[in-house]
């Protein structure tokens, strides 16, 4: 007992006060890309070239965050000079065109579902569906659960049941395999109901794209509602997407 | 024991003629033989080769082995004599349609077609996207029952499919189907730029980017000579064990609050945050995506890094060591762990156990020990085996790891580290080379091999995640366990879903 009660003042309270209180992140996160118009062409193009994710429009000086994984080869390359990341880690949309970005993003409030905050803002629970997700994104969902997120203080919880849930959150890029399941699960949850795209795989393929084993976008099988992007979306990117959204 | 199976070492590039080609029943009998003498099957699988399909085999002793020969059609099982063959001979059945005959229980693996176009081994339709539609093996008699669970589980955790035959409360046995996350990585890597290989080594498993990275990375540098510095070794094993640190304390605290102990569920839950934020500290993504690439690293470690690496460190090392006492100490958490989910070392050693799951059934082989890379040379890594094959042992060889693993951080952490960071990582490997590596993820054994063609393309990349081996285990530790123990075991092994279903 003696025990159980030192390890609990050593522990001490760790519940993060955001969104009340701002959080930076160290320098070295990769957040909402920055990009400068006016970068030569040729840097440009050597940046389009060597996307892992072929995610820059170069003609158009355009990013796509639903396909990037925000390594960050084209900061390194372009040393900044054309795209760099900021430690900004809000950076979910409504709408997938949104994902399309030069380096400015409408704010998510914006476009938020007024019908969906009356009905789901004091109560939300979600059944996650992991349709091959390569376990990154489910665990930083996970610790949404955990004492320093604490999501469940916000009113929003993950549930067994499908019958039990107001939407489904899925990762991973649909496998055929998963296919099925993803659907019979979403088709079990009461209407009104909502879906949220977590991480590049569920939002284009994610680094899979191109393989026959995967679908290429969740939207192409479900209306998506909320897409986060990221590989994977950090925990901070998730919770800010379902307070904004919702609250 | 003399055999004509070439000694390679790990991460060692030859050329594919040095590759031992024998008749397919030498090496039938030779395979068998060393592993029947206790060794143990690295990888075993086909690949085509222009018209023709070969096998090849990497085996262990107390070195790595190689040796190829041509694919026969069907042949007689080799798991019918020597049970660590039963899953490479399922899974080589399934990609290339090769029918071992008389194997004990031969299914699906991931449920997809071969890639010869051949009539399919299990005579599945895959116009149907459902891996669990197959007969279960099923127990028959008044009282027993059935339970299904998953693909989609109660939690937020990844598919598959588990189906319990019960009497009461006790199971009879439990059959795992796998491949619902089947994405087709090793197809995909042999097909994609070398600016996508890292990216795809990342998302293999993502609680085990930097196993199967470091895999990849140390593949590409044999192929092509382009090794990474003394420096960028010590990063990576600095983020290795990160990694391991990361799972094992998360998994300690799921451990606890399936037993309905919750100080030691919140706290680790917490402190496996503070381990993944480390890695962000390294590079800036807490999965350590997006960090080792061929040659090195992208991101160097300076003072300002260290010291704050340091710092972190010496705050969390003691909360995460009480922590582990208390869980420990308590006689409810004790009472439920001790016994419950017994493996035998002899079966752990049929089914091929590695890791953890290994350690805890008294079989010490660690790869950091046995075949190290990276800075591990450098390191005394301490030799762990528990002998009772319980939850009690698995989860005790992982708190161990998880201390020893902060000392081994510590110590690499006491002098600066200096590293030419990699510009894009993209390497062009040696034509007509094959390589193998292995590392020592936090489940264990994984391991990449890599054959290229004449005109230096990859053609064929074989991965092998810990998880491969480790799920045989699961099912074996529900045999005579009651269902409601089932969380607790699953969670004491913690196996990777896309990991095996690649």
């Amino acid at each position: 007992m003696l025990n159980t009660l030192k390890n609990r003042f050593e522990q001490g309270y760790r519940t993060s006060r955001y969104p009340l209180e701002k959080i930076a992140l160290w320098k070295r996160y990769r957040g909402m890309p920055q990009i400068n118009k006016n970068a030569p062409a040729d840097l440009v193009c050597q940046c389009a070239e060597a996307c892992p994710q072929d995610a820059i429009d170069a003609e158009n000086r355009l990013i796509d965050m639903g396909r990037c994984i925000f390594c960050g080869t084209c900061e390194r390359i372009s040393k900044g000079q054309f795209i760099s990341f900021t430690q900004d880690f809000e950076i979910s949309v409504a709408e997938k065109k949104h994902l399309l970005t030069d380096g400015t993003l409408s704010s998510l409030a914006d476009h938020s579902k007024q019908h969906f905050k009356k009905l789901f803002g004091r109560s939300l629970q979600l059944r996650q569906v992991s349709a091959a997700g390569c376990n990154a994104c489910e665990a930083d969902l996970n610790v949404l659960a955990t004492p320093f997120f604490d999501l469940a203080r916000f009113g929003i919880n993950f549930v067994a049941s499908p019958r039990h849930s107001d939407g489904i959150v899925v990762t991973g890029p649909i496998s055929r395999n998963m296919k099925t399941a993803l659907l019979k699960t979403y088709e079990a949850v009461p209407d009104p109901k909502v879906v949220i795209a977590v991480g590049s795989c569920t939002l284009t393929g994610g680094p899979f794209r191109g393989s026959p084993e995967i679908t290429e976008g969740l939207d192409s099988l479900l209306p998506v509602d909320l897409f986060i992007p990221g590989c994977p979306p950090h925990p901070l990117t998730n919770l800010h997407a379902l307070l904004t959204y919702f609250k | 024991m003399k055999t004509d199976f070439l000694e390679i070492s790990n991460g060692e590039a030859i050329s594919r003629n040095q590759i031992p080609h024998l008749s397919f029943d030498a090496f039938h009998q030779e395979a068998l033989d060393i592993v029947g003498n206790g060794g143990k099957v690295v990888h075993y699988f086909a690949y085509s080769d222009g018209g023709s399909v070969k096998l090849l085999a990497v085996l262990r002793t107390d070195t790595l082995l190689v040796a190829g020969c041509d694919a026969p059609e069907a042949y007689p099982s080799l798991s019918n004599q020597c049970e660590p063959f039963h899953m490479f001979e399922r899974e080589m059945a399934e990609q290339f349609g090769i029918r071992p005959e008389g194997h004990p229980w031969l299914k699906m693996v991931r449920y997809h077609p071969n890639c010869r176009n051949v009539p399919d081994v299990f005579g599945n339709n895959y116009q149907e996207d459902i891996p669990g539609n197959y007969d279960y093996y099923s127990v028959e008699g008044e009282e027993i029952h059935e339970v299904a669970v998953g693909p989609v589980h109660a939690g937020v955790i990844e598919p598959g499919h588990f189906r319990f035959n019960c009497i009461g409360e006790r199971v009879l046995n439990l059959e795992i189907q796998l491949g619902y996350q089947h994405r087709g990585i090793e197809t995909l890597l042999t097909q994609v730029d070398a600016k996508r290989l890292p990216v795809l080594a990342e998302s293999i498993a993502g609680d085990t980017t930097v196993g199967h990275s470091l895999c990849m990375a140390q593949a590409m540098e044999a192929l092509s000579s382009a090794g990474p510095d003394a420096g960028a070794k010590i990063i990576r094993t600095i983020d290795f064990e990160l990694e391991r640190i990361q799972n094992h304390v998360g998994d300690l605290g799921a451990l606890s609050g399936d037993v309905a102990f919750l100080p030691p569920a919140n706290y680790c839950g917490r402190m496996r945050g503070d381990f993944l934020n480390m890695a962000l500290l390294l590079c800036g993504n807490r999965f350590s995506k997006g960090f080792i690439r061929p040659g090195g690293v992208l991101f160097s470690m300076d003072n300002e890094v260290r010291n704050i690496l340091i710092e972190r460190i010496v705050e969390i090392k003691p909360q995460v060591k009480h922590v582990i006492e208390l869980l420990f100490s308590t006689s409810s958490v004790r009472s439920r762990f001790e016994g419950c989910g017994a493996v035998s070392k002899s079966d752990a050693e049929k089914l091929g156990l590695v890791g953890p799951a290994g350690r805890a059934c008294g079989i010490p082989y660690d790869v950091r020990r046995c075949f190290p890379t990276e800075h591990y040379g450098n390191l005394d890594i301490p030799e762990n085996a528990e002998p009772t094959g319980d939850v009690y042992a698995r989860a005790k060889v992982r708190a161990d790891e998880v201390m020893q693993s902060i000392d081994l951080i510590q110590s690499m952490l006491n002098d600066p580290v200096e590293t030419n960071c990699v510009g894009s990582g993209n390497v062009s490997p040696a034509p007509s080379s094959f390589v193998v590596t292995v590392n020592e993820a936090w489940r264990g054994e994984v391991s990449h091999c890599v054959l290229t063609d004449a005109e230096s393309n990859i053609l064929r990349y074989k991965i092998k995640d810990p998880s491969f081996h480790n799920w045989n285990g699961l099912s074996m530790s529900l045999r005579d366990t009651e269902i409601s123990d089932f969380p607790l075991n699953n969670k004491s092994y913690n196996l990777s879903y896309c990991g095996f279903d690649l």
